[in-house]
């Protein structure tokens, strides 16, 4: 008994300790470093190299705000999440913020309380088929087996889409990525279905990509972001304006190459002196430096020089802007005004 | 007499005849292969078939094997060099292994600080020798005591004085115990020897270190418990879990024998909820449901987590094991001891338990072997085991979409690992056979 109480006091003296902190930012400053969590692997979005460097769509977006934040992009600290336990990880503030490849759905915003700051990829679910099969539509897939992740949005959808359209499956469940792979080669499934990012990263990935065809039809919406815990206001404005000012950046026309220059005087345009703080005071209602656009555009480049460098046209991956282009390109791509 | 035949018999061999080489077709290889392989047609026809399988399996593998590429640097340029080879099925692409080892070994480990990863474990076969070889001089016994506590600076770095005072709680406990049972009696020592070291551990190690440290900064670089992984991290919990289960499954299994009540029930009921439940089950309470109970900002490290979940369930496995061995025994040697008037401790120790172990060794070897492939499992809760480290090296443009060569050496020193424990557990055996 006298152990009980003992225990409860050092419980609640290690408590009342850990809350002592206020917010996620001072938190974050005080650490001297953001704590990001990411996927364990997924091909363009988030990989570590050979000397455990990580890099990737995905981890740009944490390189980016720990720049504006700390004005150090290399000041993060990564911890690899799995699908089953990032949601977790940051509920229980073991992590900042989360940049893993995750859809934007009402259950996870509202119910399961966080808070997605933005969209960084536009996804939505695809079919891939091999050639030889001489299928043109995901409507011709009547009495196809179909390769799917199990516990996923995309098994959902897939029935759906499948019951509107009056035709059956017959599905093969799989773990994982790796997994459906090598299912798919070995014709264990006609067909396979998951995000169009991943499947395109999928086929480039196979010895004969040209004998495999993505299918036209994408069946569903993925708005893949990052998401911050509910209930720290400032620390989900300073990730969502740190994702806008990247967005904005492209559209403005400032590169990692002029961004220095740019910032080192105001210029013309009144937008892009505000964003990178030569004009007005937006770093300091964010609780930053006036600089915190400039520093997290130098990180890594802005949206377009990101997206190009892991998956875009010219990476193995090799993904087509499409809904991802600027919203003056005809894509979905686009940020509130820097005012 | 003797000379009767000399006169009778014409001639009388008076040596031996040299043996003779038995016929080639009655010794060596000829006769071994007619006897266990050719010795009726039915198993001369399954001979053959056992050879025609093995040519076709091995023919496909070995070149696979044998001329995969070790220089190309991604996947995409391996195939081209490997279908210029003209095989028909293809070639190994190796030179991912080649550039990864150290990281399927060490995990993100610092790279410039392996040799403490390498020192570590070296002190590991020197600690865990005398344990296994009792032949050894005993006297390295103390140094096997000290060195969870030297790996653990090792590995994890920082001050020195962490796991000085983490032993000093065991040496206070010591004491306690030895003052308190001559002052006072046994169960006054017992509980003494627990409350002193909770207490020093709790309340006056962390400010004691951390002055010593001041006074006396004898520190490492530390590393944070994010960068282990690999093998690295396999052998940490699956090492630390084998060595802690085996006394804990013992304590179990005495204590589900006993015949306190509560003792028992406290034992059976551990044993049958924890092997009632699934370890990854226990590995998602380690890794995420802990983390709401906590309060928020307290930082328990996750491998310090799944190293009690691993352990606190290979124990009830062991315990099981162990009873078995117990019940095994006949009731004579039970009553043989009582009878020699030996207590139960004395009973346990040098009469009952170690004839339980003999005969469980299969099983406590069984029970480690399962135990140190489970530790794959950590790679579900994000825990950059080999596993884990294989979708990360997918994820590598260079390298996505290759299987077969990252599974096929996980696998391979897998099994040299446990390959190994279980010719120990024959040697064991063989060893303390006593019997006819």
């Amino acid at each position: 008994m006298k152990k009980t109480t003992f225990f409860g006091a050092v419980a609640a003296a290690t408590m009342t300790a850990g809350f002592a902190a206020a917010g996620t930012l001072d938190d974050v400053k005080a650490k001297g470093f953001l704590q990001c969590g990411v996927s364990t692997g997924l091909a363009g979005f988030s990989a570590a190299d050979a000397n455990g460097n990580w890099d990737g769509f995905d981890v740009a977006v944490c390189r980016a705000v720990a720049a504006a934040v700390l004005g150090d992009p290399q000041a993060v600290k990564f911890t690899p999440t799995t699908g089953k336990t990032r949601f977790t990880a940051l509920a229980s503030g073991e992590i900042d913020m989360l940049a893993r490849n995750t859809t934007w759905t009402f259950s996870r915003d509202v119910d399961l309380k966080f808070t997605f700051i933005g969209v960084n990829y536009y996804d939505g679910q695809g079919f891939m088929v091999p050639k030889e099969l001489g299928v043109s539509s995901a409507k011709d897939l009547d009495g196809a087996t179909v390769c799917i992740q199990t516990g996923t949005t995309t098994e959902l959808n897939l029935a759906d889409f499948f019951r509107s359209n009056n035709i059956s499956y017959e599905p093969v469940p799989i773990e994982t990525n790796a997994e459906a792979q090598q299912q798919y080669l070995a014709g264990a499934c006609d067909v396979y279905t998951t995000d169009a990012s991943g499947l395109a990263a999928t086929r480039a990935t196979f010895e004969n990509p040209d004998a495999h065809a993505l299918l036209p039809e994408i069946i569903s919406k993925e708005p893949l972001g990052p998401l911050v815990r509910h209930g720290d206001d400032q620390w989900a404005d300073i990730g969502r304006w740190t994702l806008n000012a990247l967005i904005a950046a492209e559209e403005l026309g400032i590169t990692s190459a002029n961004v220095k220059e740019s910032a080192m005087a105001a210029g013309n345009n009144p937008e892009i002196n505000r964003l990178l703080g030569t004009e007005g005071n937006l770093g300091e209602q964010l609780g930053l430096s006036a600089d915190f656009a400039k520093n997290a555009i130098a990180a890594g480049g802005n949206y377009g020089e990101i997206f190009a460098r892991h998956i875009g046209e010219s990476t193995p991956i090799g993904l087509a802007r499409g809904l991802n282009a600027q919203w003056t390109d005809g894509g979905l791509i686009y940020s509130p005004p820097f005012r | 007499m003797s000379d009767t035949h000399a006169q009778t018999v014409a001639y009388v061999r008076e040596t031996m005849l040299p043996e003779q080489a038995p016929p080639s077709t009655a010794a060596g290889p000829i006769r071994w292969m007619r006897d266990n392989l050719f010795s009726s047609v039915m198993n001369t026809v399954l001979t053959l078939l056992s050879v025609y399988f093995l040519w076709v399996v091995l023919s496909l593998v070995l070149p696979w094997v044998w001329y995969g590429s070790w220089t190309a640097s991604s996947l995409r340029e391996c195939r081209e060099v490997v279908s210029d080879l003209g095989l028909a099925h293809g070639a190994a692409c190796w030179s991912v292994i080649g550039e990864r080892y150290l990281q399927l070994i060490y995990g993100f480990y610092p790279d410039e600080l392996y040799w403490r990863a390498n020192l570590a474990f070296i002190l590991m076969i020197v600690a865990l020798a005398p344990v296994l070889y009792p032949n050894l001089p005993r006297k390295i016994l103390w140094f096997s005591a000290l060195y969870p506590f030297l790996a653990f600076w090792l590995l994890w770095g920082g001050t020195l004085w962490t796991p000085v005072v983490a032993v000093a709680g065991f040496v206070l406990a010591y004491f306690a115990f030895e003052i308190l049972n001559r002052a006072a009696g046994s169960l006054v020592g017992v509980i003494a020897a627990i409350l002193v070291p909770v207490i020093w551990w709790l309340l006056l190690a962390g400010p004691v270190a951390n002055g010593l440290a001041a006074v006396i900064p004898l520190a490492m670089e530390p590393v944070e418990s994010a960068k282990f992984g690999g093998f690295m991290l396999s052998i940490i919990i699956g090492v630390t879990g084998i060595v802690m289960s085996l006394p804990l499954g013992i304590l179990l299994a005495l204590g589900r024998q006993s015949d306190l009540m509560i003792v028992k029930a406290i034992c059976v009921g551990f044993i049958e909820f924890i092997r009632g439940v699934p370890l990854i089950t226990l590995l998602f309470v380690a890794s995420t449901l802990l983390n709401y109970f906590l309060p928020p900002g307290t930082t328990f490290d996750i491998i310090l987590r799944v190293i009690i979940m691993v352990t606190l369930f290979a124990s009830a496995y062991m315990a099981e094991v162990v009873r078995g061995g117990l019940a095994a025994l006949p009731t004579g040697q039970y009553e043989a001891a009582d009878a020699l008037g030996l207590d139960y401790w004395k009973a346990t120790r040098l009469i009952t338990m170690p004839q339980a172990l003999k005969i469980s060794i299969p099983g406590i070897v069984s029970t480690f072997i399962g135990l140190f492939k489970d530790t794959t499992l950590v790679s579900i809760i994000g825990l950059l085991d080999p596993i884990g480290l294989t979708a990360n090296i997918r994820a590598d443009s260079n390298w996505n979409g290759i299987v077969w060569e990252l599974y096929g050496f996980i696998a391979l020193i897998f099994f040299i690992f446990c390959f190994s424990m279980s010719r120990y557990s024959m040697y064991l055996e063989r060893k303390l056979k006593t019997g006819h």
